[in-house]
Order: structure tokens, then C-alpha cells, then sequence
């Protein structure tokens, strides 16, 4: 379980720059949970991530991973990680082996693993993210973009981290790659039972795959529950920016004109299949 | 981590200064540098002194933005000032004996000759840093490629190396937080960058600076294509938005340090 208290961070304390990213968060995200974290460009989402493994110091407020206060001071940083895996922003971009295999191989080395035990994980963790044997020979930049972000992608997974948290894993991906890589995660989240947080932008892949939503504004914590719960207040999210998923924008269109539809649709799947029920009820809706 | 580095130290500003030509501070920076050591005794330097304090307050730059601009420079100052405490040769005003023959000395040509060098240093600093405190760095290269031009007869590439020189200061703060995103995605992959020895270390920095590289190509080649589809084909009939244009404050600035020149180097060398 991840639980922050009072969480606050300021860039450059004292400094002409000075700038406060966040603003007394307090998140709870239990095990198996699914949440999508959205807001503006900087309205502190990455900042927040980046907390959750220790990469930033909080100025003030804690943060607790199961129990451990990871804000403690002499803490090792090393296990918080093991257990926290986080994909940056491209993750692609910061492969550097020389063969694929090696590079999903840096994390289990870095953790003093053995050799055996190294290429387990890393067998295993390219099958989880759809990467044939053949290619984990291959250099890392002879990949196609998809492939090298799933690259990416299983040189965390290989770590074996209890929460996975990636920032806009699908950005910069064609319409396959996203679909792909959204059904990775879905398959994490299932069969392995990992707690997935990540950031989006697009409120199509939001409502598609995440149970809650995190809504972050200027800093501080907007909203936070499940997707209908969220959803359901467009009008405040329109209000700061953001929106309802696009299927959802039409369907209040036809409310407003005088439809007899429900308000909970935020996938176009569930849309189909509410149409088809109407369509056989009678002629017209 | 490196996120908010500003390159040179160019503090935005409406002064004098600020409002200044380029070519014409760079060219005044050079010839007050030089008019620095042309001159060595106490009431030039007084002068000097009176005249720097006057054009701090004239750029509105707290003072102490400029006195931070020393801060790289004070173990070479404080080097020099020692070397030439103790080493320049004349009549004795201190000595230590420390075994035998061998003693140091300070000599009054020593204490003279430091504090020379320690205000010299301080000054050229100084004023130096006054123009990089408010001039942004496109002015400055703008600046410079103007200076550059008449080189061009012996095939200088004026614009070309002013270019190279505004593509490299804008990209600085870029590559600056692209090493900090990969410090800290390989970081989150257990990497450690800053513990044992130093051939570790050095391995260490494969996982950054390889990423780093190849992502320097990647917005090296991205620019390129984009400097071409927007038909860049160098210096040549190449206009630009802002004309560097002379006008009275440039034409004042000019004869003031022309007058201060003069009067400098008559108090030295005449009176």
C-alpha cells in the first residue's frame, strides 16, 4: 500500500525560481489497485511519481510504502526501488546496452542477482511484454519505437516490483502500439496482481483500463475515486482544463437533447453495447 | 538536479546597460579590460575602482549578483596574490628564516604587486561579468557575429560560427534535464552513481552518457531537418528580426569611456 501524508515539495527552496509542486497531498493507493493519475502539465503528476521511489526527497510529509516510512533518513533506497518500479516519460531513450538482453539485465544486476537468476528474469520479462527471444540479441536501437519501449519496459519488470508506475506510458505511440501496450498493463494488473499507477493524457485510455483516478491540480489532490465518481463531475474537470472521454461528451449531447440514455458510459465498448440493448428494445431512442 | 541552470548569468533588465548595442559593450569590455592594464598605480586605480561601483549601480544588478560571479575566480586570485606576496624580489619589509640559507621574505615591491594583481583580477572579473549580467546570450552572439563580419573578406565564417555558438548555449539547459531524467530512470533501476572507486565510477557513467549522446544526435538531426524545411542556407542575404542599430546611449557610452581612457592614462603616465 502507498500512503502519503501531508506531502509537500518546492523546487529551489530560497531561490528566485522557488517554485511549490505540490501542495499537502495525501493519497491512499491499496494493493491491486489500478489508478490513472491525471492533470495539466505541470499540475505536479510527475513530481508525485517521483516520490513514490524516493527518486525526490519531499521538503515536508511522509511517504509510506507498506508500513516503511520511506522519508526516514538511513533508509535504503535500493529495496524501496525493487519494490517500486517506475517507467519514465520515453522510457526508450534511456537505453544504452548493447544487446536487448543485457539492457533488461541491468536492473537485476544492479540488485546483486546471479547469473541464473538474471536471465530468468529477463526470459520472463520479455515474454511478459511480447518480446521475441531473437530480438534480445539484437542492439537496442535497431528496435522499432513499440518494441524499444517495451524494452524499456521489461528492464523494469525484471526487477520483479511489486508496484509499477509509469509516466504517460502510451505517449508518441501509433493507435497498435497504444492498444498493445494498454492490454500489458491490463495483463499485470490480472495475472500478476500488480499494483499499476500511471499517468495519462488521454481520458480514452483512462476510462478503458484504470479502476480509480487521481486528478491533480496546480499541486494539489482535485479529485480522487473511481472512474464513474470521477467522471461523473465533468463540468468541474472541463473547469480546470481537463475533460470526459469523448464517447462520454456525445452521449451528454444526446441527454442534453433529450435522449434516454445513461450518464455512466465512458468506453465506446460499453457504448455499443447500451446502443444495441435500445436498438432491440424499439426502433428508435 | 540541473533543471534550472542559466547559462552565462544574464539578469533580464531595462538599464542602461541592458538597452546598450552589443557590439558596442563588447567592444567597451574589451578596450576597459585593457585599459585595466595599461594602468598600475593607486589613483588610476581609485578611479577605476570609483568608475566600476558606478556601473554596477547604472546596471540596477544587486551588487551581490556581480560579487557571485567572482566566486570560480577566488582561488586564482588568491593564488596570484601569494605567489606575488612572496616572490617579487626588492627591498624586505618582513622575513622568516626557515632552515639555513632559506627564508621567505615579503617585500614592499610584494605587498605593492599583490594587491595590484588582486584588484586587476577582481576588476577584469568584474567588469567582464557586468556584461554577460545584461547581455542574454542571443545578443551576445548576435553581437559577436556582427564584430566577426568583416573577417568574412578572409573567409571567416562569421554566421556560421555564431550560429553554432547560439545552438550550443540553447541547448544547454535541454541536455541538462535530459541528464537528469536518465540519472534518474537508471537510478530507479538500481544504478548508483556516486559511490566506489573511481574506475567504477567511471563505468557507472556508461548507462547516462550513452542515452545522452544518442538523444544529442537525435535533437542534432531533428534540428537540421527543421532548420532545412524552413530553407536555412546559411549566412548569406540573411536578414534579422532585430537590426542591431547604434544610437545616442551607444554614441554616449563610446565618448564616455574614450574621456575616461584619456584621463586614465594621463594620471599614469603623465602626472
Amino acid at each position: 500500500m502507498i500512503k502519503t501524508e501531508n506531502l509537500n515539495y518546492i523546487y529551489q527552496p530560497g531561490m528566485p525560481y522557488e517554485k511549490h509542486a505540490l501542495y499537502n497531498v495525501n493519497i491512499e493507493i491499496p494493493d491491486g489497485d489500478f489508478t490513472a493519475i491525471i492533470g495539466h502539465t505541470g499540475s505536479g503528476k510527475s513530481t508525485l511519481i517521483q516520490h513514490l521511489n524516493g527518486l525526490i526527497k519531499p521538503t515536508d510529509g511522509k511517504i509510506i510504502i507498506d508500513g516503511t516510512d520511506i522519508t526516514r533518513p538511513g533508509i535504503d533506497l535500493k529495496l524501496i526501488r525493487k519494490k517500486v518500479g517506475l517507467v519514465f516519460q520515453y522510457p526508450e531513450h534511456q537505453l544504452f546496452e548493447e544487446t536487448v538482453y543485457r539492457d533488461i539485465a541491468f536492473g537485476p544486476k544492479n540488485m546483486g542477482l546471479d547469473a541464473d537468476e538474471i536471465k530468468d528474469r529477463v526470459m520472463e520479462a520479455a515474454r511478459l511484454v511480447n518480446l521475441d527471444e531473437a530480438i534480445l540479441e539484437k542492439s537496442p536501437f535497431d528496435l522499432s519505437g513499440g518494441q524499444k519501449r517495451r524494452a524499456a519496459i521489461a528492464g523494469v519488470l525484471s526487477m520483479h516490483p511489486k508496484i509499477l508506475i509509469l509516466d504517460e506510458p502510451t505517449a508518441g505511440l501509433d493507435p497498435r502500439g497504444r492498444d498493445s501496450l494498454l492490454r500489458l498493463l491490463t495483463s499485470l494488473h490480472e495475472r500478476l496482481n500488480m499494483t499499476i499507477i500511471f499517468v495519462s493524457h488521454s481520458m480514452e485510455d483512462v476510462a478503458r483500463v484504470a479502476k480509480n483516478i487521481i486528478v491533480m491540480n496546480k499541486g494539489t489532490v482535485f479529485m480522487h475515486g473511481s472512474v464513474s465518481e470521477v467522471f461523473e463531475r465533468g463540468d468541474e474537470l472541463i473547469n480546470i482544463g481537463l475533460n470526459v472521454p469523448q464517447v462520454t461528451q456525445l452521449f451528454n449531447k444526446l441527454i442534453k437533447m433529450g435522449a434516454d440514455l445513461p450518464k455512466d458510459i465512458y468506453t465506446v465498448k460499453y457504448a455499443v453495447k447500451i446502443l444495441n440493448e435500445k436498438m432491440k428494445g424499439k426502433e428508435h431512442v | 538536479m540541473f533543471k534550472d541552470i542559466t547559462i552565462g548569468q544574464y539578469i533580464s533588465g531595462d538599464s542602461f546597460l541592458h538597452k546598450m548595442d552589443a557590439r558596442v559593450k563588447i567592444i567597451l569590455t574589451f578596450a576597459v579590460i585593457i585599459l585595466l592594464f595599461m594602468i598600475s598605480d593607486p589613483i588610476p586605480y581609485a578611479v577605476f575602482i570609483a568608475f566600476a561601483v558606478f556601473l554596477v549601480f547604472l546596471s540596477k544588478i544587486p551588487p551581490l549578483y556581480v560579487l557571485k560571479g567572482l566566486r570560480p575566480m577566488v582561488f586564482i586570485i588568491v593564488f596570484t596574490v601569494i605567489i606575488n606576496l612572496f616572490l617579487t624580489p626588492g627591498e624586505t619589509l618582513w622575513q622568516q628564516k626557515i632552515f639555513f640559507d632559506w627564508s621567505i621574505k615579503i617585500t614592499y615591491e610584494g605587498v605593492r604587486m599583490g594587491i595590484l594583481m588582486f584588484l586587476r583580477l577582481t576588476l577584469l572579473v568584474g567588469v567582464t561579468s557586468l556584461l554577460t549580467l545584461t547581455t542574454s546570450p542571443i545578443m551576445l552572439t548576435d553581437g559577436i557575429e556582427n564584430i566577426l563580419k568583416p573577417l568574412e573578406i578572409i573567409k571567416v565564417p562569421a554566421h556560421e560560427i555564431a550560429m553554432m555558438m547560439s545552438i550550443a548555449i540553447r541547448f544547454i539547459p535541454t541536455l541538462a534535464e535530459e541528464t537528469d531524467k536518465i540519472i534518474k530512470a537508471q537510478t530507479a533501476r538500481g544504478a548508483d552513481f556516486d559511490s566506489g572507486n573511481i574506475i567504477m565510477r567511471a563505468k557507472a557513467m556508461i548507462p547516462l552518457l550513452v542515452p545522452l549522446f544518442v538523444s544529442a544526435f537525435r535533437r542534432a538531426d531533428e534540428l537540421a531537418t527543421a532548420m532545412d524545411a524552413r530553407c536555412y542556407h546559411g549566412g548569406k542575404n540573411r536578414t534579422r528580426m532585430k537590426q542591431a542599430k547604434m544610437c545616442a546611449r551607444d554614441y554616449i557610452a563610446v565618448g564616455t569611456i574614450i574621456v575616461f581612457a584619456a584621463a586614465l592614462l594621463l594620471m599614469q603616465y603623465l602626472i
